[in-house]
């Protein structure tokens, strides 16, 4: 598979990282590169193959339903919550205005 | 009773399937030990995993998963004992992780089935509505948008509470049947107890896909509007869509599948802006979470845990305890009413020294429409009846027991709610006792004849309909303490 | 007598628990140490000489008072900047977290600091750890301390932990923590002459590291020899509760059970590994290896990892499509950096901030994880790579029921210069063919130094393991040590 200019500004817009004209342009090619690489991965036999779920072989554990039976996990913090962000106000997190 | 759209060109057949978000009732969040409880302060139930920190990771809880198997155990459906979480990518404000942690290869609930009634006027008509699947995912967050001129807020205290979606198959085909469908899963899921059912609350939401099409043709390009929060808005929605969609069509136009929001002021529908984002969800198992594998114990566990269901309920009071098939409609339509009703039913049994089917019917009669009125007057509901189940089948057993009629019943039911005494009390108190003097009856119904000539000359030449106001008239006179059986004796002997 | 900071992670603490030195004398060594490093190498993004310092107060406190000493008692180690530190700066060298100061700590740095280790700093890496070189950090490169013979230019560590190998290479810490997504403890060990393990997908938990691809990452022991990352590692793994993924198995008491006698033990040696074109060298320390293997006891024998070829693009789909989803939460809107342009909207907001935050790197590697999950291609690439996994987990599974470990080398190459491999992306992820196979399978491995080649660089050897058997990893790493008696150390230029 190969991508296009378009394909790219088009991954780019998904991945919500904004690219110019010229940083596309970079990365078709090394892109390309990329995938024309993992590409082989298409010549492997893998009929009746399942794909991997699990690295180690190994259930979901499920936890008790608890409020704040660990710290770490639980709620309450706010002010923890909140602390790093650009813009907190009021106990919100700002973001600029959306429009629904 | 099929339902149409006629529009300027032909007639148009609406397809409904409802995508229903039902927050799991569960003291914590799906992955994390933050609570749910509603209408908290902003950000107060968050934890570093519902924020999304780096390198937080998901544990899930047993809870959640426990009451969706035990949801799709009650609607019928296969349960998938082996099931996984995938991530569902997409950037917004209110999905602090950047994806939503849901269920899409596969889920934990397979295909089940929800019979509704869509006309309460003929209870015996009923549908099979198909669901899909179930699967268990989170909920996002929320955003405020009135707060600040040029900010929208964002508040993560629903970020990552438990939810079932119950994907119906496109099986409905109108707004009474979506919305039949819709309050019927919601009184599953409350006798369940797997979800309040608060729609106020946004406990349970739906997401309306409508589309129209000719009768029998291929389905149409469907839109789908989002959260909607009543019965009443998801019929509005439908009926407001499928007229759009028809008049969009029948000028020439093309429906854009898309994403839309209802105005329940307006009882619109309009397109929404901020999810028009080409959806491509890069769905893939999320590697932070294992396959979830049920163990059978587990599983019997869920179904051993389940009350009896709706329908099971009705059924039985029909067949078993002979009610109307409008009363077992009614009174098993929400488990605290079928609770409340079992009480009755039983504390009646009791006083009255009879089975439970026969004094089944005086009690439901009497629950439907006696209490049931008289609440509704009050503006209150059974949850705060004044009455217990207990007075209530203090009172039966007056009137099974012959003590007082029914009139006076309806009297002591109002002295009751209004003064919370016991119903013998308020007969004693007020002399309500029914009479069996046949002497004193005897004079009032020749007074009542006497005065009421014509209508008795009418009577005897085949208006018999008059009886009632014979009847009438003499338990008014006895003040309506007349044994209502000795009246009818009387009347009938002396009219011949 | 030999400085302090010449001592190692099990000398360091039988040192303090004996009285022969106090935790806060090594500290403050350390401290020092880093202090006079630091400009040179640029191994930590920060340092926390106060931190070393309470640590070693508290260490010094506890055995005046007679109380038991923790696993790690009076160590200072360095923390690579990929696990969370509560109160210290965690950017995962990315601009997209500067300045982020994590309310939490992470679950394995708790585990060192509860068994007595203390905090020199936050280690430099390639940018979430993205890399082998640890030149997409935005903290600059990190420069190896060592140099070919003769030859002053300036060598990559070896990355992603490419802080942590410099700083325990340049003896600036005693040890050091590594995450391992491909090879990332690996790789740089091999570089940098020390020893580093990757135990069993699960050992450690990752509750508070920073992800980069979920089914791979795993945190592991960088030090200088086998027995102190036997230590090392018994202090970060355990089952953690809040990690899905742990697993709930008692940690075994490794370094007691440590023996380089290798008798009844059969190793076996992949001939895929032998490339076409392997370098000499390389080629030499491998046969060198396995003749050291069979003076310990052990039987070796050639096996077949018949998917092996095919690891390196399986691993090139499967981590970036797990990273561009890990990723998505640095947003702008909780934490990090916000690059909010005049009249933007939150989804321009989210685009600004990503292309100013992310290095060219980790936008590329977003990218394609994007792509390979995108509509239409999900199950050509990504499906198809989790197959392929599946049979490179079977290749190894098959393997062990002949063989109980299996002897590679680390790295096709030693140390190149700075700027040599990253015009090339793939160039660059050539670097980790041979320790990319024991990732996918989440089996444990280790590097352990072998020699010098011919430019006077460091040369890894590389053994993987069962699932679960850190323990004959770390023997036969052991088995190498003591044969290979690798003492060369990197002349202080600094
Ligand atoms: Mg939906
Ligand atoms: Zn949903």
């Amino acid at each position: 598979m190969t991508v296009a200019p378009a394909d790219v500004a088009r991954i780019a817009a998904l991945a919500r990282i904004k690219v110019d004209e010229s940083e596309i342009a970079a990365l078709v090619p090394e892109l390309n590169g990329i995938l024309a690489w993992v590409d082989q991965l298409g010549e492997v036999d893998v009929t009746g193959v399942a794909p991997m779920t699990a690295v180690i072989a190994n259930q979901l554990r499920l936890r008790a339903d608890v409020v704040g039976a660990d710290p770490l996990t639980g709620g309450g913090i706010r002010d923890a919550v909140l602390a790093n962000a650009p813009a907190a106000e009021h106990g919100f997190f700002g973001v600029p205005k959306v429009i629904e | 009773m099929t339902y149409r759209i006629t529009g300027t060109t032909g007639e148009w057949e609406v397809v409904i399937g409802l995508e229903v978000h039902a927050q799991i009732a569960t003291a914590s969040k799906l992955f994390s030990g933050a609570a749910t409880a509603f209408g908290a302060e902003p950000n107060t139930q968050v934890s570093l995993i519902d924020a999304a920190m780096p390198g937080m990771l998901p544990v899930p809880n047993r809870e959640c998963i426990r009451q969706a198997v035990r949801t799709g155990i009650a609607i019928n459906a296969a349960i998938n004992p082996w099931s996984r979480f995938d991530r569902k990518n997409y950037f917004y404000a209110d999905l602090p992780q950047g994806y939503q942690i849901s269920q899409l290869y596969h889920p934990l609930v397979g295909e089940g089935a929800v019979e509704i009634t869509p006309d309460d006027k003929h209870p015996d008509q009923t549908k099979v509505i198909g669901v899909e699947r179930i699967h268990v995912e989170q909920d996002a967050g929320k955003l405020m948008h009135d707060q600040h001129p040029t900010q929208s807020y964002v508040d993560l205290n629903r970020s990552g509470v438990a939810l079932m979606e119950i994907v119906s198959k496109p099986d409905m085909r109108s707004p009474a049947e979506a919305g039949a469908y819709l309050a019927k899963l919601r009184t599953i899921l409350r006798y369940v107890g797997s979800c309040d059912g608060n729609m106020d609350q946004g406990s349970m939401r739906a997401d309306v896909n409508v589309s129209v099409r000719r009768p029998g043709a291929p389905f149409g390009t469907r839109t789908e509007t989002k959260n909607v929060n009543s019965v009443r808005f998801v019929m509005a929605t439908v009926d407001y869509e499928a007229k759009r969609q028809v008049k969009v069509l029948e000028a020439g136009g093309v429906i854009a599948q898309e994403t839309r929001l209802f105005d329940p002021d307006s009882g619109t529908t309009r397109s929404m802006r901020s999810k028009e984002d080409a959806h491509d969800y890069r769905y893939f198992p999320d590697p932070d979470l294992l396959p979830l594998v049920l163990d059978p114990a587990f599983i019997d566990e869920c179904r051993a845990s389940l009350p009896e269901l709706p329908d099971a309920k009705r059924q039985r009071y029909a067949t078993t305890l002979g009610l109307s098939a409008y009363n077992a409609g009614v009174l098993t339509a929400e488990a605290e009413t079928a609770r409340w009703f079992e009480a009755l039913l039983a504390h009646s049994a009791q006083l009255q020294g009879k089975a439970e089917a026969d004094v089944a019917r005086a009690a439901a009669n009497w629950l439907t429409s006696e209490l049931f009125g008289a609440l509704n007057k009050l503006g209150t509901g059974l949850t705060d009846s004044p009455v217990s189940p207990e007075a209530g089948a203090a009172l039966l057993a007056l009137v099974g027991k012959g003590t007082i009629s029914g009139s006076i019943a309806k009297h002591v039911l109002e002295k009751m709610l209004e003064s919370g005494d016991a119903p013998d009390v308020i007969v004693a108190r007020e002399g309500l006792t029914q009479t069996s003097d046949s002497g004193a009856i005897e004079a009032a119904a020749a007074a009542v004849l006497a005065a009421n000539a014509d209508k008795v000359a009418q009577y005897q030449a085949g208006k018999l309909a008059l009886f009632g106001f014979f009847v009438g008239q003499t338990m008014k006179a006895m003040g309506g303490k007349a044994n209502p059986q000795l009246v009818n004796d009387v009347l009938k002997a002396k009219l011949g | 007598m030999t400085e302090l900071t010449d001592l190692g992670l099990v000398a360091l603490r039988d040192g303090v628990a004996h009285g022969d030195f106090t935790a806060t004398e090594v500290a403050g060594a350390f401290n020092a140490a880093v202090a006079e490093a630091n400009g040179a190498l640029n191994a930590f993004i920060v340092t926390t000489p106060d931190h070393a310092l309470a640590a070693a107060a508290r260490v010094d406190a506890a055995r005046a008072a007679g109380e038991p000493l923790g696993k790690l008692a009076g160590v200072p180690i360095g923390m690579k900047d990929l696990f969370a530190t509560k109160g210290v700066q965690t950017t995962a060298a990315s601009k997209i977290l500067g300045g982020f100061v994590p309310p939490y700590e992470s679950s394995v740095s708790q585990k060192l600091w509860d068994a007595g280790a203390g905090l020199l700093g936050k280690l430099n890496l390639d940018q979430f750890a993205m890399g082998s070189s640890n030149e997409t950090s935005a903290f600059g490169n990190v420069i190896s301390p060592w140099r070919a013979t003769g030859d002053a230019a300036l060598r990559a560590p070896g990355g992603s932990s490419g802080g942590s190998s410099a700083a325990v290479a340049a003896r600036i810490v005693a040890a050091a923590t590594g995450t391992d997504t491909g090879g990332s403890i690996r790789q740089p060990a091999a570089f940098t002459g020390i020893t580093g393990i990757k135990p069993t997908y699960g050992r450690c938990s990752r509750w508070g590291v920073v992800a980069f691809a979920s089914s791979l990452d795993q945190a592991g022991a960088m030090a200088r020899d086998v027995t102190d990352c036997a230590v090392m590692l018994e202090a970060m793994a355990g089952f953690d509760p809040k990690d899905a993924t742990s697993l709930d198995l008692p940690v075994p008491d490794w370094r007691a059970a440590l023996s380089d006698d290798l008798r009844g033990r059969t190793v076996g040696i992949p001939r895929e590994y032998r490339l076409d074109g392997l370098n000499g060298d390389v080629a030499a320390s491998w046969d060198q290896g396995i003749a050291w293997l069979k003076d310990a006891g052990a039987r070796v024998v050639d096996i077949s990892l018949p998917h092996t070829r095919y690891a390196l693009p399986a691993y090139y789909i499967i981590a970036p499509a797990e990273a561009s989803s890990n990723l998505a939460r640095y947003d702008g809107v909780r934490y990090g950096l916000r690059d909010l342009p005049p009249g933007a909207n939150l989804q321009d907001m989210y685009a600004a901030t990503r292309a100013a935050g992310f290095g060219p790197e980790v936008k590329r590697r977003i990218m394609i994880g994007t792509y390979v999950l995108s509509a239409g291609f999900y199950d050509a690439y990504y499906t198809q790579a989790q197959k392929v996994r599946a049979l490179i987990a079977r290749d190894f599974t098959q393997a062990f029921q002949d063989v109980d470990v299996i002897l590679t080398p680390t790295a096709p190459s030693s140390a190149f210069v700075l700027g040599e491999k990253s015009a090339d992306p793939l160039e660059m992820y050539l670097n980790d063919v041979f320790s990319v196979p024991a990732s996918l399978a989440g089996l444990p491995a280790m590097s352990v130094p072998a020699g010098l080649d011919r430019a006077g660089l460091p040369l890894g050897l590389h053994l993987i393991g069962r699932p679960f058997d850190e323990q004959t990893v770390l023997d036969a790493g052991l088995a190498i040590e003591r044969r290979a008696a690798f003492v060369a150390r990197p002349a202080k230029w600094w």
